[in-house]
């Protein structure tokens, strides 16, 4: 007879999911399902709203990343009323973001997923946790995390209102300038920030060298899952987390596609699943949908593994060197594991606190100019923003009558490009780690780890 | 020592209130290790069945943030509270409803159908619904019909107001708490005024305040000092409690209303009503309807955040 195990919830995500294991009457795994059990329906309820409210009003669909929201909604209304915003406006939403990428990758390396590659899975379950973390990590270097991490949300709130809910977005600009000494704070936190991601990375990179439970972890068949790479980039084909092109790279490291962000709805398909309020994204060729139940064909990912995959480099120069480390242990490109997801996003850290600085530095910044008034609708308008969200690319659509009132908007978030292939590791995970039916909670942490890598955010999946 | 038990949990919720926790930073670090951490999904490794074999009051306060909007937040909602001795509402969605409220102006399986058949992007052909059908492994919790605050579901000791609440009043909380030093039981935990009394622009505020027309935010430029009434631009302040630190107002934007009513209000948004209607400065009935008319969406505008608190009643119940 078929045995059900259960995992729920699953912990240190966003969101709410559970894991559902079965296993066959010879005591294999028959099935292993990652199921996302909320749905709120922002979808619906943003129709009607006025279009200049959707930056605050979108933003909720998660309170982690809702600085990406803001940002993609800001840029969706851009192109809806079709105007450019001033440079300065440009550079602030960027810094905001950056800043705001920083803070929210450590969230996931010190709350969430990092206890699993910084203290292992096999400490005890009430250690696992940041309050296990601090204590092994030390008061300084914890002091150090925390204060790097303010630094970076205290830009947020001085240039956007809230660290936590920025407001500053609007059609063709932002709603307030950089005050000298905001600019003098900023430059002062971000070199905190470039001080803290190197040590960060080094931390990790020692561990590696030191810890062959780290480095098997990393290279784990349990963990390996190829596929397709999907991020933005920008002109020279490097990372970009406020601008570019979308840019799809194949499983062998060749470059499949690339298109303008407005055009996502022609590269990507969403499939429901009765078991899951979470839609999968999968690639499609115009007119063609790759999809197929028993090849990786179609099956692509996004987030800081993709981006270091898809990007041919890194602006900045010591998150480039971070970069070439990563790609030179691994060998080749692009890199399939899916526990290096953890080390990308440490690179990311670096590149977030480097371009953060960089923004600061630029006089420019400080202009007054900051705002184009947008022209009326005078015909029923669509328009789309995208943005590199933590956790992968971001798209948000909207259609609007003459009036500026959304008549619908289509909302393709970071998690969802990932939801396949986190299904498909979790299950990859419970087939290997499960040989023989033997199921202990030993065995439950490192299937939980399969997901975590991803640093999946389940409210933003399905809002 | 026995380290009283503390438990924290989200229902339809986006995960803000959480971070307000996380932001508390050092001070947290402080918290834990006063109390255990007994339920924390978000951050700490537990499951349910953690929850369901403790003796009920065996937690001395959950803390619970989200809407109530699916059968599971229900069942969760009342466990916490038969385990919990306190419960504080945490945010804006278990005070008032928060912007999950706003799923109240649409059926639930209107949202269904938007998100997962008509999607510009979704291929569908057979139709599936998550939740829906025969598909009997791994069960979807199914949506009430309509959005809920938690105190419409269990007897809520404390709120903590604000979208996201500000970490200082959490820390309060937390504090007066482990103190005991909390305020009688129905407090909502942060000042019992205004937000106008704590603007910024407080001191341009005119004597009497008139509009003749209502503008919206991307159609004029306004000074980052006057009072946004007073340019026709829609500020919540005068219906929305304080405590805030005018957190959109010094990013140079209009009150939105997250910190909900003050005391004794029954429905924020009709008191937002009210003092809108105060200030247009028109006798003719005609003139008036055209100025009102100018206001996009209201009811997102009034109710962008109370609408599951208040006495409207959603379209889709039938009285």
């Amino acid at each position: 007879m078929a045995q059900r195990i259960l995992i729920d919830p699953i912990t240190r995500i966003e969101g709410h999911g559970k894991i559902e294991i079965t296993l066959d009457a010879h005591q294999k795994v028959s099935d292993a399902r990652f199921q996302v059990p909320e749905f709120r329906g922002f979808e619906k309820f943003c129709e009607g709203r006025a279009a200049e409210e959707m930056p605050t009003l979108t933003q909720k669909i998660c309170g982690v990343c809702p600085t990406a929201h803001h940002i993609a909604s800001t840029k969706a209304l851009d192109a809806l009323f079709r105007t450019d915003p001033p440079p300065a406006a440009k550079k602030l939403r960027e810094l905001v973001h950056h800043a705001f990428m920083f803070e929210d990758h450590l969230l996931h390396v010190f709350y969430l997923g990092g206890p699993d590659w910084l203290l292992g899975p096999d400490v005890p379950a009430s250690e696992r946790n940041i309050i296990g973390l601090a204590q092994r990590l030390g008061k300084s270097f914890t002091a150090s995390m925390m204060s790097a991490r303010n630094s970076a949300r205290e830009i947020i709130a001085r240039i956007a209102g809230s660290a936590l809910y920025p407001v500053f977005g609007l059609p063709g600009g932002v709603s307030k300038s950089l005050s000298p000494e905001d600019r003098i704070f900023a430059l002062s936190a971000s070199d905190d920030m470039v001080a803290f991601a190197g040590l960060t990375l080094e931390l990790f990179e020692i561990r590696l060298r030191k810890s062959a439970a780290l480095a098997e972890m990393m290279t784990s068949p349990v963990y390996f899952q190829p596929s397709y790479y999907l991020s933005m980039v920008d002109d020279a084909g490097r990372l970009s987390f406020y601008d570019g092109r979308i840019r799809i790279m194949d499983p062998a490291g060749a470059i499949h596609s690339t298109f303008e962000a407005g055009d996502f709805s022609r590269h990507l398909i969403e499939r429901v699943e009765p078991w899951t309020y979470m839609k999968t994204l999968w690639l499609q060729a115009p007119g063609q949908c790759l999809f197929s139940e028993d090849a990786p064909c179609g099956l692509y990912r996004v987030g800081p593994l993709a981006r270091l995959n898809v990007a041919e480099s890194i602006s900045t120069p010591l998150a480039q060197a971070g970069y070439e480390r990563m790609v030179h242990y691994f060998g080749k490109k692009p890199v399939h594991h899916t526990m290096a997801y953890h080390w990308a996003r440490l690179i990311e850290v670096l590149y977030a606190a480097e371009r953060t600085a960089e923004l600061a530095n630029n006089p420019m910044i400080l202009d007054s100019e900051i705002r184009r008034l947008p022209a009326p609708l005078t015909a029923a308008r669509s328009g789309t923003g995208a943005c590199e969200a933590p956790r992968g690319t971001l798209f948000h659509a909207y259609q609007a009558d003459t009036r500026a009132i959304i008549s619908k908007l289509n909302l393709v978030v970071a998690t969802q490009h990932n939801a396949a292939a986190i299904c498909r590791s979790v299950f990859q995970a419970a087939s290997q780690l499960i040989p023989d039916g033997r199921v202990s909670e030993r065995t439950t942490r490192r299937i939980e780890m399969a997901y975590r890598a991803y640093d999946p955010c389940l409210a933003c999946a399905t809002h | 020592m026995i380290k009283p038990k503390i438990a924290l949990y989200w229902c339809a919720g986006c995960g803000g209130c959480e971070e307000s926790v996380i932001d508390l930073g050092e001070d947290l670090l402080k918290f834990a290790q006063s109390v255990e951490i007994i339920f924390w999904p978000a951050a700490m490794d537990a499951r349910h069945s953690d929850i369901e074999g403790l003796p009920d009051g065996a937690i001395l306060a959950s803390f619970i943030n989200g809407a109530i909007q699916q059968e599971d937040h229900v069942s969760m909602a009342r466990l916490l509270r038969k385990k919990s001795r306190y419960v504080f509402a945490n945010g804006a969605c278990a005070h008032i409803g928060g912007v999950i409220g706003l799923a109240n102006l649409h059926r639930p399986e209107d949202a269904l159908q938007r998100a997962f058949i008509d999607a510009e992007t979704v291929l569908n052909p057979s139709g599936t619904i998550p939740g829906s059908g025969l598909f009997s492994a791994c069960p979807l919790p199914r949506h009430l019909n309509r959005v809920k605050t938690l105190n419409q579901i269990i007897d809520v000791d404390y709120y903590i107001p604000g979208c996201p609440p500000p970490s200082e009043l959490v820390k309060h909380a937390f504090y007066n708490l482990l103190e005991n030093s909390l305020p009688p039981k129905g407090s909502i935990l942060s000042e019992n005024r205004a937000l106008c009394h704590s603007c910024p622009r407080q001191a341009t505020l005119p004597q009497r305040l008139s509009v003749r027309r209502f503008k919206r935010i991307h159609e004029i430029p306004w000074d980052p000092i006057q009072c946004f009434l007073d340019q026709g631009i829609i500020c919540l302040g005068p219906a929305t409690r304080g405590g805030c630190l005018s957190r959109c107002i010094s990013a140079n934007m209009p009150c939105r209303g997250c910190m909900g009513p003050l005391d004794g209000v029954r429905d924020q948004g009709a008191t937002a009503v009210s003092f809108i209607a105060s200030l247009i400065d028109e006798a003719d009935p005609e003139k008036i309807a055209a100025i009102v008319s100018e206001i996009a969406d209201p009811a997102g505008l009034i109710y962008r955040y109370c609408l599951a608190a208040s006495l409207i009643k959603p379209q889709n119940i039938k009285s």
